[in-house]
């Protein structure tokens, strides 16, 4: 079947089987990489990205489930001229990351649970992210790194309200 | 892992729904938000030929007011339960058992119709109907027809749900003023139950402790001649069949059941008037 639409802001367009999983053609077909295979069976999280704004794992929907709907990877959340998205600023500022494999995923659910929940306590930042696995163990920086970015994100809004 | 190929449709309407199933009959399954189903295929343990998308349907994703009830539309989404001010104030068990389903991202897609329709024993929201006493309401080529929740559940992935019926809307009562709870233990937040006890009142039901969601008819018994919650709570194994599995030995299911049972009837009545 054909199927098209907007990854990063961008429209793809493919012809695609019927079966292909959106990890796959987001992968193999818009050539982004960034979001990751892990478990490939619902559980790790690798592979989350936003579904018209929410966290999704791609492994467990089908290309064909996000035809005429907006998709956000890693790739696409960085600012027009470059700069970090918030979440990921303090990713690398608190050092929420070992190995980085589950760091795409990781900062997606974040950036997802923070558009649904923009100040939420430690315990509502681990329960927020049950569904993402680090295999390095390193939850208590990215935990702090969440929070952070809440904190970093409702000061600049209220830069921009005054 | 890539399912087994099969052919893909979006119906644009439930007739249209209808009409695609009637069509293919046995060798196709209807597609909510596809996180029971897809990881079936992908391990071939589901090999439907036809998926018929009932995503653009959004006619059947909402939760409203009803005399009596609240009547959910069955494409509604975990988390759109979650975070339902009118659930939370009607039926606050439905609320947050679906706020316990998976995690954030399934939450997302998955749908509360496509959770029963699916039939699995070890997922939550089976037994949370149940125990709510809810009643379904199908759609298919002769009209529409309501099922209890009493009789939905037939076995192990099985409804009383025909291949050309829809699973259209959930009906929960709503149990005024009365004290619930949900308990369930599992390994990682993103397992399922090893075991679950839903309560309502005096109405107890179990996750995975049979091949369907089961009432605990025994505690229930208990609680009505006048039982104390705890005393109740150790006839909470009477009569299930738990299986055997890589989590746990059924002796292990039931000494979990009596456990989550005392824990759930204490908390409920922490919240009773």
């Amino acid at each position: 079947m054909n199927v098209t639409m907007t990854v990063n802001g961008a429209e793809v367009a493919a012809e695609t089987e019927d079966r292909t999983l959106l990890v796959h053609f987001l992968r193999e077909t818009a050539g982004l990489t960034a979001t990751n295979v892990g478990c490939d069976t619902t559980s790790c999280g690798a592979c989350t990205v936003l579904l018209d704004g929410e966290s999704v794992k791609s492994c467990t929907v089908l290309a064909a489930q996000a035809d005429g709907h907006d998709v956000v990877t890693a790739e696409g959340l960085a600012g027009p001229a470059g700069q970090l998205h918030p979440v990921q600023l303090a990713f690398r500022r608190e050092h929420g990351l070992q190995c980085g494999f589950c760091t795409p995923g990781m900062v997606l659910a974040s950036v997802s649970l923070l558009r649904e929940n923009p100040k939420p306590t430690e315990e509502e930042v681990r329960m927020g992210l049950e569904g993402n696995l680090c295999r390095c163990t390193g939850y208590h920086n990215i935990v702090r790194a969440v929070l952070a970015a809440a904190d970093d994100m409702a000061a600049e809004s209220a830069e921009v309200t005054r | 892992m890539i399912p087994a190929p099969f052919t893909y449709y979006r119906a644009a309407s439930v007739e249209e729904a209808l009409a695609l199933v009637a069509e293919h009959g046995d060798e196709a399954k209807w597609l909510a938000g596809g996180h029971s189903l897809l990881p079936l295929m992908k391990l071939r343990l589901a090999q439907p030929e036809v998926l018929i998308d009932l995503a653009p349907l959004r006619e059947l994703s909402y939760i409203r007011d009803a005399p009596g009830h609240v009547a959910i539309g069955a494409l509604t989404r975990h988390h759109d339960l979650e975070h339902s001010a009118l659930l939370a104030q009607a039926v606050p068990l439905l609320a947050h058992a679906a706020g316990q389903v998976g995690d954030q991202q399934i939450r997302h897609r998955g749908t509360l119709g496509g959770s029963l329709a699916h039939g699995d024993p070890a997922s939550d929201l089976p037994a949370v109907i149940l125990a709510l006493d809810a009643t379904l309401v199908v759609r298919g080529p002769s009209g529409e027809r309501e099922i209890a929740a009493a009789e939905f559940f037939q076995g192990l992935f099985e409804t009383a749900l025909d291949p050309d019926e829809l699973l259209t809307e959930i009906r929960v009562p709503k149990p005024a003023g009365a004290g619930w709870s949900f308990q369930k233990f599992t390994k990682r937040a993103i397992d399922w139950a090893i075991v679950g006890v839903a309560v309502q009142g005096t109405s107890v039901a179990l996750v995975n402790m049979a091949s369907t969601p089961v009432r605990a008819s025994a505690v229930e018994r208990a609680l009505a001649s006048g039982a104390p919650p705890r005393d109740a709570a150790a006839h909470a194994a009477d009569g299930t069949s738990p299986v055997e599995d890589i989590n746990a030995t059924p002796d292990y299911r039931e000494h979990l059941a009596r456990i989550l049972a005392g824990r759930a009837l204490e908390e409920a009545a922490t919240r009773a008037g």
